[in-house]
């Protein structure tokens, strides 16, 4: 029986956002005994519902409220009102993703340091390292069920997998397989193991991979002082006279507005959200937002330098049998700038089905060199490169002149690439094709940037004030009762997928915020 | 307005229908006295309610230009294609607006009209000089789903959809490549 709080309970922690961060925090916080309510803008869709349909299930997951794009990058010339692949659901993005979890570098913690200065790149040391981090990376990869981590073997190679694999070997590269991922490889922790299903984007029917909707949520009800609210969208986080924050507002599944007083807010609802919801918390006293003294709430928004590699055999493949992400190559991960940039890219394996294959392989495109393509479907196979790209002060989240249904502000997001972007973009698309034509490809296709799944950076961490909007505990440097703890407290974005460091973030946030409120300082 | 199909429809066929019907392609769609589309070949037939039988006939050929697939039948461009059908149906404007279209690519591919113009590559070029009106690209985009997210399309194409309830491809081929 889950708890029910009142909404004038002022002692509670408030969680707006229920993915990786937010539902991570909640359970680590009701554990050790905190009361928290997690407002969800999402309904909650149990994973027995999920579809193995890319459209259906897009409909039924995806964040699709109104957003606006700006900027030379293609998404916004593709998909104006699409910058990012997301998710409105209790689960949050954990419901959708491909379960990678892999942990960033030594130098990826400080890259300002390790990369010198970069051009028109607002890079930044974080303020911890990767050594603060260890203890909680490896309760999360415990937490989590990660292969190849606490005894728990690697899921085995699909076909994807093996023709990378087999490319990856003509290349001479060393570290290939099938990944460190968040999907049972074994039946663990109640859960089923992975049946290679193959719409692992579209939520895992078998519960097989790890996400907040069916571990942490479940688990955090269970203590009795943990509520979830689905359907409750936040529009405005408000605060006393102080600058303290007092609770928040938001608008629930009939359109009424209620208000949850709060002792403590955390915003976890993914970087795109999470600033707009600072910047529409503007008041008299913070005319420029919440936690925006720096001016920074919203800029430098990552996305990783992505882009994928498909490519067409004589003979059949079936790359959708199976996980998406089920292999990876990590050798050009690390930072080695004879290669014409700094930082480094993962290539991981991946598959869409048809239908999303024809909307994504080349948008706007078509005619026979289209067509010819999608004809050798079953013959292709296919990978994502996730690359770090470098921070811009430009490339940021602001408050769009569209509003959405409840009359906000709509956030609008703008990106440009770096040159060190489309010179790691390119390199990647070379190894590809290289690695794919090594083993008998007849055609390969450089596929540009879909709308984000990755989205980073909007609310950094920083050692000083005046270069981000969070300490090394995710807490606002201007209000100390105001938390991120999503995937914007990133000062940089690493090779690697992030799920991983924010789960790890919200272990060690959770911890602070405990000894915090018992120690009454906040 | 609804796709028939199955047995051959109880309707009178003209001459030029029948003699239409041996051929290939968009061709083989004959237009009946009753305003209909008949594909005796691939045996179905379309209702044209708001459109002209003629302009919903190159609307079929103008969706395969755009994406063809020659192993892919007449009837699921029609099917991809129908929604401009019940559009025009129930909006005048919109009738108007589909209607003007294909009058203009009509026009600029000469006498016989679009359906007249023998060669994919000259149609091609017709529908590249249109490309920027905003209909060309509403069309375009809406095949994206309309042709694609049709689940009697995928196994031409080798697609399998739905695994789950079968209990995913652990079982079932995940990694039988053998040509490696």
């Amino acid at each position: 029986m889950s708890a029910k709080f009142d909404q004038n309970d002022d002692s509670v922690v408030v969680i707006v956002g229920s993915g990786a961060g937010g539902g991570t925090l909640g359970n680590e916080l009701a554990q050790k005994g905190v009361k928290v309510v997690i407002l969800e803008a999402g309904a909650r869709t149990e994973y027995t519902d999920f579809v193995n349909d890319e459209w259906a299930s897009f409909i039924q997951l995806a964040w699709k409220d109104m957003r606006t794009t700006s900027g030379s990058w293609r998404v916004h010339k593709n998909f104006p009102n699409l910058p990012a692949w997301i998710v409105k659901s209790v689960g949050g993005s954990t419901t959708h993703w491909a379960g990678a979890s892999l942990r960033l570098q030594e130098h990826e913690f400080k890259t300002e340091s390790a990369y010198g200065r970069i051009n028109g790149a607002n890079l930044l040391d974080w303020p911890i390292t990767l050594a603060d981090l260890e203890p909680y990376y490896a309760r999360a990869e415990d937490k989590m069920g990660v292969t190849r981590t606490n005894n728990l073997p690697g899921l085995p190679g699909s076909n994807n997998f093996k023709v990378m694999k087999a490319g990856a070997d003509k290349l001479g590269y060393k570290e290939c397989h099938t990944g460190r991922m968040a999907i049972n490889s074994v039946e663990r922790d109640g859960r089923n193991s992975c049946h290679q299903t193959g719409f692992c984007f579209q939520g895992c029917k078998w519960g097989a991979k790890w996400s907040t909707l069916y571990t942490e949520i479940p688990k955090g009800e269970a203590t009795g002082n943990l509520e979830v609210r689905p359907d409750s969208h936040v529009a405005q986080i408000e605060h006393d006279a102080s600058g303290k924050v007092t609770g928040v507002v938001y608008f629930d599944k009939d359109g009424k507005t209620q208000r949850q007083k709060a002792r403590i807010v955390a915003v976890a609802g993914n970087s795109i959200e999470s600033p707009r919801l600072l910047l529409n918390s503007a008041s008299s006293k913070f005319p420029d937002g919440l936690a925006n003294s720096s001016g920074q709430v919203g800029r430098n928004y990552m996305r990783h330098m992505t882009g994928s590699v498909y490519a067409v055999f004589e003979k059949p493949v079936h790359m959708y049998r199976g996980t998406t992400m089920a292999g990876i190559v990590r050798d050009e991960a690390r930072h080695d700038d004879k290669r014409g940039f700094v930082g480094g890219y993962e290539l991981e394996t991946l598959s869409l089905g048809l239908p999303f294959m024809a909307a994504f392989l080349d948008p706007g495109a078509w005619g026979r060199e289209f067509t010819t393509a999608l004809d050798g479907y079953v013959n292709m196979a296919g990978m994502w490169i996730v690359g770090e790209d470098m921070p811009q002060e430009t490339n940021r989240i602001t408050l769009s002149d569209a509003k959405d249904q409840w009359g906000l502000q709509v956030a609008d997001v703008h990106f440009d690439d770096h040159a060190n972007d489309v010179a790691m973009r390119n390199h990647a698309y070379g190894q590809g094709r290289a690695l794919y034509e090594a083993v008998g490809a007849t055609r390969v296709f450089p596929t540009p940037p879909y709308p984000s799944t990755h989205n980073l950076g909007t609310n950094r961490m920083s050692e000083k004030p005046r270069d981000g909007v969070v300490n090394k505990h995710g807490q606002t440097h201007d209000i100390s009762n105001l938390f991120i703890a999503d995937g914007s407290q990133f000062t940089t974005g690493g090779a690697e997928n992030p799920t991983l460091t924010i789960v790890s973030l919200a272990i060690r946030q959770g911890e602070f915020i405990a000894d915090q409120m018992k120690a009454n300082t906040i | 307005m609804k796709l028939i199909e199955g047995d051959r429809p109880e309707r009178a066929v003209s001459r030029r229908g029948f003699m239409q019907r041996s051929a290939l392609g968009v061709a083989a769609i004959a237009v009946t006295p009753a305003g209909a589309l008949l594909n005796a070949s691939e045996a179905w037939a379309l209702d044209v309610k708001g459109l002209k039988p003629e302009t919903m006939k190159t609307l079929i050929l103008i969706a395969r230009d755009i994406y063809p697939h020659d192993k892919v039948a007449d009837k699921y461009y029609a099917v991809a294609m129908k929604s401009y059908d019940d559009k025009a149906a129930a909006d005048p404007k919109a009738k108007a607006e589909i209607e003007a279209f294909v009058a203009a690519l009509d026009g600029a591919a000469g006498a016989g009209g679009y359906l007249g113009v023998g060669w994919e590559s000259q149609r091609v070029a017709l529908l590249r000089s249109e490309s920027q009106n905003p209909m060309f690209d509403q069309i375009r985009s809406g095949l994206v789903v309309s042709l694609y997210n049709n689940q009697e399309v995928w196994p031409i194409f080798g697609y399998e959809g739905e695994s789950y309830s079968k209990g995913g491809y652990l079982e079932r081929g995940f990694n039988d490549i053998d040509w490696l």
